[in-house]
């Protein structure tokens, strides 16, 4: 009955009959106005009374003890009619005495218990629709505030990852619905050196934004001039803990790779241990340290370790490890730090990890909390050797000096038929270089380059200005071009998946690159791996 | 280097061959477009492709010959092929163009086919009249 105390009001209607003169009664000053309204308490024996009431009830005879009745009776209302609907008070009409100064007469009390009955499901129906509305306005606050807070996250977070010679860097980040306070950062220091932050903010929604931007800009500030990891964040803690908000702190993870020789240094704020993939399998980044903004004076313990080639990192979010199927056992880390292991590193791992997410949650499974994953892979070990380096104006029917010239160069490491579909699929790919990535400028040159590795041998074909294909290509189907539902052309693609073992796209600074690998030691009439409808 | 696509057109019989030399790329495009009238002017029973002299064919070169067959079946007429390298005869076959133009070994042969065997291999797409 809480609901009911504010609700339940004094209305003068009108005297001594209800219906008749309520129209005279409005029109007269002193009855026209707005009385104080009187709140029935939900403990107050009158509104057990009144749900209970059969008709209207004479106020001034009824003996309870109770607040709101002594204020009725002081208000020298007469007549109080429940208005019932569903079994359920809503409402109270209060009437005053009437004007000729009679008691209300049987008659009155019979048309007040009818006019009751009419008005007390109008009313509901007016309370539902005021409640309904009040609901909207408050869901649609909390959708702009959460618009809010996605906005201040999206803007904080790193608009694109840096090029590091040898390194390949890759990050994913999407908030949940409500969005919580996961965030990331690259941070370029002096000497080439890079930090990476992964961290996360305990709440959710605009508090949690907020302080993640500050935890953001702090460590923004001090990385540049103390580098270390263990003194940037003990700085930032510092910094933070005064304004931090009750029950909220940070974790974070902090990393320093210096990248031309692989060491990299990190501490951690209480954040979910990074996992790297190495040669001898999954290794934890674990070092010893207090969430940021929880208690001042802390210190952060520093270590590192040399990323060997071939070795990827993975910083991660408790969205992924904590994420839960129907049955509602967690996505686990012995289960994150198996897919690091046996995974490959990169994006591909980041692909891979969302791939088993997907299946541990179900299909169409709302997000429990943001997830982010941020990899820092160092390239595998160059045991490769430069066979052959040119450039070629983007002139049309030059890729047949490419072919050639190639083909000459691995002739004696390709049997025939492997070697003519090397140069077949060389020669498309510089055609699509010079067309699709210099837009067949003379001088804007492809580069070609030929390595050899013990196993295998790559052609590397790069242009400027054209981002890697990414979504799907249009498979050529002859019929269809027969039929002049596709076009004659857009054969070129096709055929390089089909001569080559292995074609894979990546993009340095404004270099795109599409590399072609053969393997060496296969025989001749050994198909590449591609099937002959890709 | 890129050679000059040349196309000549003899006739043996009702079967006109168009000698291919060069390169089969975008160049190739007038040329074979000509090549192509001369070839049908006179309704022949069948136009074989001869790619013995042909050392290059890109992606661009494909698509000139699949305009080729689309005229082709446009008019139902039955079109061969031969002298192709090992590596062009398994582009022909990953492509798709051998179940649309039957490929001989030899001219003979290309020219000698029966029209029942031009037919059938045309007929894999379900019949020998396109019009």
């Amino acid at each position: 009955m809480t609901t009911l105390t504010g609700s339940l009001r004094r209305r003068f209607l009108g005297r001594p009959t209800v219906a008749a003169r309520a129209q005279a009664a409005v029109r007269r000053p002193e009855l026209a106005e707005d009385p104080a309204p009187i709140n029935i308490a939900p403990n107050d024996p009158l509104l057990a009374y009144l749900q209970s009431a059969r008709g209207p009830v004479d106020v001034q005879a009824l003996q309870l003890d109770s607040p709101a009745l002594a204020a009725l009776k002081a208000a020298d209302v007469k007549l109080a009619v429940p208005l019932v609907s569903q079994g359920e008070l809503i409402g109270v009409l209060n009437l005053g005495p009437r004007r000729s100064e009679q008691e209300y007469s049987t008659d009155d009390r019979k048309l007040l218990d009818n006019l009751a009955a009419q008005a007390a499901p109008a009313l509901r129906v007016g309370q539902l629709v005021r409640q309904q509305e009040a609901e909207a306005r408050t869901r649609e606050r909390f959708e702009q505030e959460l618009e809010v807070a996605r906005l201040i996250q999206q803007n904080f977070l790193p608009k694109q990852l840096p090029e590091l010679t040898g390194w390949h860097m890759a990050a994913y980040y999407r908030p949940a619905r409500e969005v919580g306070g996961d965030f990331y950062d690259v941070i370029p220091l002096p000497d080439d050196q890079v930090a990476f932050v992964i961290g996360d903010v305990t709440d959710k929604g605009v508090p949690a934004a907020l302080v993640m931007a500050a935890t953001r800009s702090a460590l923004r500030a001090f990385a540049p001039r103390l580098i270390e990891p263990g003194a940037v964040l003990e700085r930032a803690n510092e910094h933070l803990c005064p304004d931090m908000p009750e029950k909220m702190f940070v974790t974070c993870f902090y990393g320093v790779l210096e990248p031309a020789t692989g060491r990299f240094r990190f501490a951690n704020a209480g954040h979910d241990v990074p996992y790297v993939k190495t040669a001898d399998g999954a290794v934890e980044l674990r070092a010893r340290g207090m969430p940021l903004g929880l208690m001042a004076g802390m210190s952060y313990e520093q270590r590192e370790m040399v990323l060997a080639h071939g070795d990827s990192v993975l910083l991660h979010s408790d969205g992924v490890v904590e994420a839960h199927d129907p049955q509602r056992r967690m996505f686990g880390f012995p289960r994150l730090k198996e897919a690091v292991a046996t995974y490959p590193g990169g994006a591909d791992v980041i692909d891979l990890v969302l791939t088993d997410l997907l299946a541990h949650t179900g299909p169409g499974v709302e997000q429990e909390d943001d997830i982010t994953m941020v990899t820092i892979q160092r390239a595998p070990g160059s045991t490769s050797r430069l066979l052959l380096d040119f450039e070629l104006p983007s002139v049309e029917g030059n890729e047949r000096a490419a072919l050639d010239r190639v083909g000459a160069a691995v002739a004696t490491l390709l049997p025939e038929a492997r070697l003519d579909r090397l140069k077949t699929a060389v020669g498309e790919a510089t055609m699509n270089a010079m067309e699709h990535g210099n837009s067949y400028r003379a001088d804007v040159p492809v580069c070609v380059r030929v390595l050899t590795e013990p196993e295998a041998v790559h052609v590397q074909i790069s242009d400027r200005g054209r981002p890697p294909s990414g979504g799907p290509t249009e498979t050529p189907d002859l019929e269809a071009k027969l039929a002049g539902l596709q076009r004659p052309r857009g054969w070129g693609l096709f055929l390089i998946k089909n001569m080559v073992d292995e074609s894979r796209e990546f993009t340095e600074g404004d270099l795109h690159t599409l590399e072609l690998s053969m393997r060496l030691g296969a025989a001749d009439d050994e198909h590449p791996g591609g099937t002959h409808d890709d | 280097m890129t050679t000059e696509t040349a196309a000549g057109v003899r006739r043996r019989g009702r079967v006109a061959l168009i000698d291919l030399v060069g390169d089969v790329n975008a160049a190739a495009a007038d040329n074979l477009d000509h090549a192509w009238a001369e070839a049908t002017a006179d309704g022949p029973d069948a136009v074989v492709l001869n790619f013995a002299g042909t050392g290059y064919i890109n992606s661009t070169g494909i698509a000139l010959i699949v305009g080729l067959l689309a005229k082709a079946r446009a008019g139902g007429l039955p079109i061969r092929a031969f002298g192709l390298s090992p590596h062009y005869r398994e582009i022909f076959e990953i492509t798709r163009l051998a179940d649309f133009l039957a490929i001989t070994g030899d001219e003979d042969s290309a020219v000698g086919a029966a029209p029942r065997d031009a037919d059938s291999a045309m007929g894999t797409t379900g019949g020998t009249s396109y019009g």
